[in-house]
C-alpha cells in the first residue's frame, strides 16, 4: 500500500486539468497575421487557402484592411484541386505578381490554412524553391495558421519558430525578448532593463528583417507571451537558454519576470529596488483604483489566447477576484507553471472545449464576470451575465508596470457600466 | 489561385448559416475545422444578436484527420439533436470538409434522427455566399413545403429575408403594410423569423412576394412550379418601383391597387427648389444587383442624377445589370476584386458613390461623398432605428440618405472656395464632424460673427496683392460693384476677375471687365 494518499493541490500546477473534446469556439492561428504585420514591417503574409480564410481575416481585421494592409488570401479554386503540379505553378506566379507590386517586402510568409494542408500543399518545400528564386531582395518562409493545426495565438508562436532556424548565429552573450508587443511597452522593458545594466538586448520578431537578432549557445531568453511553446522549443535546438518567470502582466507580474532576468545577469537588489521601486508604486496605485470594482468577483474564463492563466493569476492576486473556472486552449505548463504556482488550488483548470458542456457549467455558476469571445459576449449578456471580450486583451498594450492599471481596468470596465446603466423604469 | 485581400461575398457555408440563423427552430450541423465558428461573431456583433446562431461545427483537428472525422460528425450531429431538439436539421461541409470527402448528408441521413434532415451540397470553391443562401432556403423549401388548399382570405408569403440582410428587418415591416393596405394577408415570412412547421405551410398562400431575388429566386421557382404560386418580379425599392410592385401584387391577387400616400414624403423633397442643385449630380452605383438596379432607377428618375457607372459583385445576375447598363448607355462591371471597382470609380470620377462599406472606404481615399445601398456592411448599417429601403417609408430613408454625405459634399466645396473665411476655413471643419470644433478667434463670448466680419472684409481688400496682381487696378465703379456682391463670395469674385484680366492682358479692371469674367467662369 505505498500509493501516495490523494493530497489536496496547493496550487493550480498541481490540481487536475479538466480536458474535454467537442465543438471548440475559437478563432483559428489565420488571425495571428493581423497584428504581426503591423509588427513586422517589411513582411507580407499569404495565406494559402479558401473563400473562408480571406472571409475570417475581413472580419478579424475590420477597416484595418483598408490601410493598404500587407496580407492577402491566394485563394484556392476547383482548378487547384485538380493537380498539384499546377498549383505550384499557380503560386509561383502569384507570388511573383505580389512581389512585383510590393517591392518594398523582404520577407514574405506562405501561411498554411485547413484547405492548403488537406490537400497536402507542400509550402515548405514552395517556400525553399521562391527563396532561391527570389534571393537575395527576399526571404520566403513558411508556416501554419490553419485551425486544425493551431488556435488564435499560436498562430504567432507558429510564425515566430518558423523564423528561429534561419536567425544568423552569434557567440554573444545577449538578452533576448520573444514576443511581438506594441513598440510602446517593448521600449519600456527594454529601459527598466538596460537601467540594471543588462544588454546587449534584442527582440523577436525585429520590426526589419535587417535587424534579426543572432542566435546561439550564449543567447538567453525570456518569454513576453505565454503562447510560445513552439518558438521556445526551436531557440532551445539553437543552443538558447529560457529564462523562466512568471508573465509581465500586473505590478507582481511583472517584478519577478525582471527579478528572473536580473538574477541571470547577476543585477544586485539594490539596484533592482532603484529601477523598480517607483514604476512598482505607480502600477500598484493604478491597480489600486480598478480593484475596487473587482474585488471579491467571480470570473469565469472561456478558452481563447493561452493568456488566461496569467491574467487570472493578476486578478486573483492582484485585485482579490475569485476564479472559478480558468479555460485555456492549450495548457503548456513548462511556460505557465510559475504563473499556476501562485494560483492556490480551487478553480476549475480546463483545457480545450465541448462548448456546449462549459457553457452550462458558466451558467450554473452564474459568475460576476465571464472572459468569452465574440461569438458568446452578446448571446450571454443578454441572459444576465457580465461579459469581457478577451480579444482586446490581445490586442491592447497590457504588459509591465505601466499598462498595469489599463489591464485591470478593461476587466472592471463592463462592471461598471452594467452599474451605471439604468435602462429600465425608475419605479 | 487568386490573390485576394477583401472580397464582397463569404463563403457558400456562411449563406447557409445566414438563413439557418434568420430561422427559428433550424439547427445547422456544420462539418468544419476549428477555427471557422468564426462567423458566429458576424450575427453577434454586426448585427447584434442576443443568441448564438443555432449551428454546431464538428470542429476537427490535424490529429482526427487519419482517424474518424466522420464519427466526429455523427456524434455532434446526435449531441446537437439531443441538445437542441430542432424541428428541422440541416447538415453540409465547409470548404476543407468538402476535401475530405465525408459526406455530412448521408452520414446524418443514416442515424435516425426523427426530424427531416436536408443535407446541403455548396461547393465552396466554385460558388459564394448568395449562392448559399439561395441553395440552402430551396432546399429547405424543397425539402418541407407541400401543394394546399389555399387560404379562404388572399393571402401570400414573403419569402427572401435572411439574417444579417442589409436592412431585412425594417423592408419586412414596409412590405406588409403595403401588403395590408390592399386588404392582402401574409401567410409566412421566410427564411427570417419563419419555423420548418410554417416552411410547410407555404403553400396555402395564394402567391409570393419575392423580396430579395438573390436568396430567394429558386425557392420562388420550386413553388411555381410544385404550388402553382406566382411571384412578383418588381422588388419595392424607390417610389416608381413600389406603384410598380402595387399594381403587380394587385394583378395577381385580383385586387384594388390601394395605397395609402399619406406619409411619402420623397417625391415633394425632390420637387422643392432646395433639391435643384442636385440635377445632373454624376453618381457611381455598385452592389448586389438588387439594389444597383432599383439604385439606378432612384438616381435617374426620382433624384435627376446622372449615372456614370453602374455594377454588381454577384454574378448570378450579370445578364440583368449588362441589360440595365445598357439602358443607361453605360458597360456594367461584374466584379468581386474591390481593386478593379475603385479603378471604375477614378475613371469615372463622380461626384458620388453609391455602394457597399468597401465602396465608402474608397470614397473616403479618392475623397468622394458616398452613401451605402447594399450588403456588406458594417455594424453601423444594422441600426436601432426603424430604416427600411423599401416601399414609401424606403424611399423617405433613400432621400435622407443620399442627400447627406451631399450636402456635407457641397460643405466641403465650400470650405475649399473660402480657404480664408472666418468662419469656413481648413481648421474648423464641416460644423457637424466632431474634434473640429473651430479654434476660438476672439474671447469667450464676444460677437465673434460681427468682428469677425469687417476684419474678413479687410482682408479681402488685401487680398489683391497676394494674387500676384499688384499691377491690377480697380476702377472706383468696378470696386463699388464688386462690394454689391454677397461677402461670401466676393473673395472669390475678386479672384476670378484678377485672373480673368490677366489672361486677356487687360490691367484695369472696369465694371465690364467684372461681368465679362464672370459671363467666363459661368457654368
Amino acid at each position: 500500500m505505498n500509493r501516495p494518499a490523494a493530497i489536496p493541490a496547493q496550487t493550480c500546477r498541481d490540481a487536475p486539468i479538466l480536458k474535454q473534446r467537442g465543438q471548440r469556439e475559437v478563432f483559428c492561428g489565420l488571425t495571428g497575421i493581423i497584428w504581426l504585420h503591423r509588427k513586422m514591417q517589411d513582411a507580407f503574409f499569404l495565406v494559402v487557402g479558401s473563400r473562408t480564410c480571406a472571409h475570417l481575416l475581413q472580419s478579424a481585421a475590420g477597416v484595418m484592411i483598408f490601410a493598404e494592409p500587407r496580407f492577402g488570401t491566394a485563394i484556392l479554386e476547383e482548378g487547384d484541386l485538380a493537380g498539384m503540379a499546377d498549383a505550384h505553378d499557380e503560386l509561383d506566379r502569384e507570388v511573383a505578381r505580389l512581389l512585383a507590386r510590393r517591392p518594398d517586402i523582404r520577407q514574405l510568409f506562405l501561411v498554411g490554412s485547413c484547405p492548403s494542408e488537406v490537400i497536402k500543399l507542400d509550402l515548405a518545400r514552395a517556400a525553399e524553391r521562391l527563396t532561391v528564386e527570389h534571393a537575395p531582395h527576399v526571404r520566403v518562409l513558411n508556416y501554419s495558421g490553419s485551425g486544425i493545426e493551431t488556435t488564435f495565438t499560436q498562430g504567432e508562436d507558429a510564425c515566430l519558430a518558423s523564423m528561429v532556424p534561419v536567425l544568423p548565429a552569434t557567440q554573444a552573450r545577449e538578452l533576448l525578448l520573444v514576443g511581438a508587443l506594441p513598440d510602446v511597452v517593448e521600449d519600456q522593458a527594454v529601459k527598466l532593463l538596460s537601467e540594471m545594466g543588462i544588454g546587449p538586448i534584442r527582440v523577436l520578431p525585429a520590426p526589419r528583417s535587417a535587424e534579426m537578432p543572432g542566435m546561439g549557445e550564449n543567447v538567453v531568453y525570456a518569454l513576453l507571451q505565454p503562447f510560445l511553446g513552439d518558438t521556445a522549443a526551436a531557440l532551445d535546438r539553437r543552443g538558447a537558454r529560457m529564462i523562466s518567470a512568471p508573465f509581465p502582466f500586473g505590478e507582481e507580474g511583472t517584478t519577478a519576470w525582471l527579478r528572473a532576468i536580473a538574477d541571470e545577469f547577476g543585477v544586485d537588489d539594490e539596484t533592482f529596488d532603484r529601477v523598480t521601486a517607483a514604476p512598482r508604486a505607480r502600477a500598484r496605485k493604478a491597480v489600486a483604483a480598478a480593484a475596487e470594482t473587482l474585488a471579491g468577483k467571480s470570473i469565469f474564463f472561456f478558452p481563447d489566447s493561452q493568456l488566461e492563466i496569467p491574467f487570472a493569476r493578476f486578478l486573483i492576486r492582484e485585485c482579490g477576484m475569485e476564479a472559478i473556472e480558468i479555460g485555456a486552449p492549450y495548457i503548456h505548463k513548462g511556460l505557465v507553471g510559475p504563473d499556476m504556482d501562485l494560483i492556490p488550488a480551487g478553480p476549475t483548470i480546463s483545457e480545450g472545449q465541448d462548448v456546449d458542456l462549459q457553457l452550462d457549467r458558466c451558467r450554473a455558476a452564474r459568475p460576476d464576470l465571464t472572459v468569452c469571445g465574440l461569438g458568446l459576449a452578446n448571446p450571454l449578456e443578454a441572459e444576465g451575465l457580465t461579459t469581457k471580450w478577451a480579444i482586446e486583451l490581445v490586442f491592447t498594450p497590457v504588459h509591465f508596470y505601466e499598462q498595469a492599471g489599463d489591464l485591470a481596468a478593461l476587466f472592471a470596465r463592463p462592471l461598471r457600466r452594467r452599474a451605471l446603466l439604468k435602462l429600465e423604469a425608475a419605479e | 489561385m487568386k490573390l485576394t485581400v477583401w472580397t464582397y461575398e463569404g463563403p457558400p457555408h456562411v449563406g447557409a448559416m445566414r438563413v439557418a440563423t434568420g430561422m427559428k427552430g433550424l439547427h445547422y450541423v456544420l462539418h468544419a475545422p476549428q477555427g471557422d465558428t468564426y462567423a458566429d461573431l458576424l450575427f453577434t456583433m454586426i448585427e447584434r444578436r442576443d443568441h448564438r446562431p443555432p449551428v454546431t461545427y464538428t470542429t476537427f483537428e490535424g490529429r482526427d484527420l487519419g482517424a474518424d472525422t466522420a464519427g466526429i460528425f455523427k456524434t455532434a450531429c446526435m449531441d446537437a439533436y439531443e441538445r437542441f431538439r430542432p424541428q428541422a436539421l440541416i447538415v453540409g461541409a465547409s470548404c476543407t470538409a468538402e476535401l475530405i470527402q465525408d459526406d455530412p448528408g448521408g452520414l446524418a441521413e443514416a442515424m435516425d434522427i426523427p426530424v427531416p434532415v436536408i443535407a446541403l451540397e455548396l461547393p465552396s470553391y466554385q460558388r459564394k455566399e448568395g449562392f448559399g443562401t439561395d441553395e440552402t432556403f430551396y432546399q429547405i423549401v424543397k425539402a418541407l413545403a407541400r401543394p394546399m388548399a389555399r387560404t379562404p382570405e388572399i393571402s401570400c408569403n414573403i419569402l427572401g429575408p435572411v439574417a444579417l440582410g442589409f436592412r431585412h428587418r425594417d423592408d419586412i415591416e414596409e412590405v406588409r403594410s403595403l401588403l395590408w393596405e390592399m386588404g392582402i394577408g401574409v401567410n409566412v415570412v421566410a427564411p427570417l423569423g419563419a419555423t420548418p412547421e410554417q416552411i410547410t405551410t407555404l403553400g396555402q398562400a395564394h402567391f409570393n412576394v419575392m423580396l430579395y431575388p438573390e436568396h430567394s429566386e429558386t425557392a420562388c421557382r420550386h413553388l411555381e412550379k410544385v404550388c402553382g404560386q406566382p411571384y412578383t418580379k418588381t422588388v419595392p425599392l424607390g417610389v416608381g418601383a413600389t406603384h410598380d410592385f402595387v399594381a403587380e401584387v394587385a394583378a395577381l391577387a385580383g385586387v384594388e391597387p390601394r395605397k395609402d400616400l399619406s406619409r411619402l414624403r420623397q417625391p415633394w423633397w425632390s420637387k422643392s427648389v432646395d433639391s435643384t442643385y442636385l440635377t445632373g449630380k454624376r453618381v457611381f452605383l455598385f452592389g448586389d444587383a438588387t439594389h444597383v438596379k432599383a439604385a439606378a432607377r432612384i438616381a435617374r428618375d426620382e433624384m435627376g442624377f446622372e449615372v456614370v457607372g453602374l455594377g454588381c459583385y454577384n454574378r448570378e445576375f450579370a445578364r440583368d445589370i449588362r441589360a440595365l447598363a445598357r439602358d443607361y448607355g453605360l458597360t456594367a462591371l461584374i466584379t468581386d476584386d474591390y481593386l478593379e471597382v475603385e479603378k471604375a470609380i477614378e475613371e469615372a470620377a463622380p461626384e458620388m458613390i453609391l455602394g457597399t462599406q468597401m465602396e465608402r472606404h474608397i470614397g473616403k481615399r479618392l475623397g468622394i461623398p458616398c452613401a451605402v445601398i447594399s450588403a456588406p456592411v458594417h455594424v453601423q448599417d444594422f441600426p436601432a432605428r426603424y430604416s427600411p429601403q423599401m416601399g414609401w417609408e424606403g424611399a423617405n430613408v433613400i432621400f435622407d440618405t443620399w442627400i447627406h454625405p451631399l450636402v456635407m459634399g457641397l460643405e466641403e466645396h465650400l470650405l475649399h472656395m473660402f480657404r480664408e473665411d472666418f468662419e469656413f476655413h481648413d481648421e474648423a471643419g464641416p460644423s457637424h464632424h466632431g474634434g473640429h470644433a473651430p479654434k476660438p478667434v476672439a474671447e469667450p463670448g464676444a460677437p465673434v460673427a460681427e468682428t469677425a466680419r469687417p476684419a474678413q472684409d479687410a482682408q479681402d481688400d488685401a487680398a489683391s496683392g497676394s494674387t500676384g496682381s499688384d499691377v491690377m487696378v480697380w476702377l472706383e465703379d468696378a470696386e463699388k460693384e464688386l462690394k454689391k456682391i454677397p461677402f461670401f463670395v466676393r473673395g472669390k469674385a475678386r479672384r476670378n476677375t484678377e485672373k480673368f484680366a490677366a489672361e486677356q492682358g487687360v490691367t484695369e479692371i472696369s465694371i465690364d471687365t467684372l461681368y465679362e469674367a464672370k459671363a467666363h467662369y459661368a457654368r
